[in-house]
């Protein structure tokens, strides 16, 4: 029997080989979920509005985003009113164009699901939405979402 | 000079790098879906709005304080989700025909007081939402937010009495139908014409 006895010796280490391929497989996974956001924000970061009754956005390539808060460089002034399209202040008649713009990047079959969603902060005045709204309107962007932080309470 | 075999690559730090890697894109990641509260623009049209009875109209403005006017009078904002109900399910009359009927008829699922000073029927009653030019957007999304609970609220107390199960749940199964299912689409249908939120946004004033 001693000579099963003799075989008792130290713990193998555990084989790490495999750990370099399921660190890759979590990399391309993330990789692939990834989406980098497309352009700078010029205005600050809006502070979305909590509501509760929401619905998700689907469909990603569709969804134009409009920005809209307080400009980060000065000279536009210190109002939670200013536009961002794309890259770049703008104003509500710079709207139409931007759509536009938008609808050039998908399908015609498909320009009737795009939706418009804006990115408003709380401190925004309605007036700015009303502009942005008609301008929608004289375009034909019947669409519209009003992007929001889901919370289920009330906030005053 | 003697040839030696080649060496092989050491691969052992070859998970730190992927480590790396990983960690620049969980951190870059952002998996949160964009929701929000969909609205529908109206079309541009010659064609006159029809003429609307004030019955149906359920006036609630906000003025440049952030503060409500519903009907007249001032209200708070958790108040308004039960006025909004309250009018809504009032069933006071007849109603615009419902899909696929002729004639319009009284309210047979309202659980209203069907006073006939207020809306005659769910399909018929309209919320007009009126604001003033420098309103804060904060205030303008909790008013919306309380009149689509006000419609949720109608519409799960409905289908939990046709159907067994509320709205939301039905609506989920729809979707995790992919859209497909006749029965359950007939079902989602009926609910939303049953009560149709109708929420119209007028033109900000610019009192000043």
């Amino acid at each position: 029997m001693s000579k099963f006895k003799k075989k008792k010796k130290e713990m193998p280490a555990v084989n790490t080989s495999s750990l370099p391929d399921i660190v890759f497989m979590l990399l391309f996974f993330f990789m692939v979920t990834t989406v980098m956001r497309e352009s700078d924000l010029a205005i600050e970061t809006p502070r979305l509005p909590s509501a509760s009754e929401v619905k998700k956005l689907e469909r990603k390539s569709l969804v134009s985003t409009i920005y809209v808060g307080k400009a980060k460089d000065a000279k536009y002034g210190t109002g939670y009113n200013r536009i961002q399209l794309n890259d770049k202040i703008a104003t509500p008649e710079d709207v139409p164009s931007f759509i536009f713009l938008e609808r050039g990047n998908v399908s015609e079959a498909e320009v009737p699901f795009m939706t418009t969603s804006l990115k408003m902060d709380k401190e925004s005045s309605v007036g700015t939405l009303a502009d942005i709204r008609e301008k929608l309107r004289d375009v034909n962007a019947l669409k519209l979402s009003l992007s929001i932080h889901k919370s289920s309470e009330i906030k005053k | 000079m003697a040839r030696r075999e080649n060496p092989e690559i050491n691969a052992g730090s070859m998970a730190d790098i992927a480590f790396l890697l990983l960690i620049f894109f969980l951190v870059t990641t952002t998996m949160d879906v964009d929701s929000g509260i969909p609205k529908k623009l109206a079309e541009r049209t010659d064609v006159k709005p029809p003429i609307v009875k004030e019955r149906n109209i359920f006036q609630v403005a906000i003025n440049r304080n952030n503060q409500l006017l519903v009907e007249g009078e001032g209200m708070e904002l958790k108040d308004l989700k039960d006025a909004a109900v309250k009018f809504i399910d009032n069933g006071g009359g007849i109603g615009n025909p419902m899909p696929g009927k002729e004639a319009g008829e009284s309210c047979n699922y309202c659980k209203g007081e069907k006073d006939p000073s207020s809306s005659d029927h769910p399909n018929k009653a309209i919320i007009s939402v009126e604001s003033d030019r420098a309103t804060e957007f904060g205030i303008y999304v909790s008013v919306q937010n309380e009149l689509l609970k006000a419609y949720a609220e109608l519409r799960n107390k409905l289908c939990q009495e046709k159907y067994g199960m509320s709205f939301t749940e039905l609506d989920k199964a729809f979707r995790a139908s992919a859209r497909k299912d006749k029965a359950l689409r007939k079902k989602v249908e009926d609910i939303k014409s049953s009560y149709p939120q109708i929420i119209s946004d007028s033109e900000p004033t610019n009192v000043q």
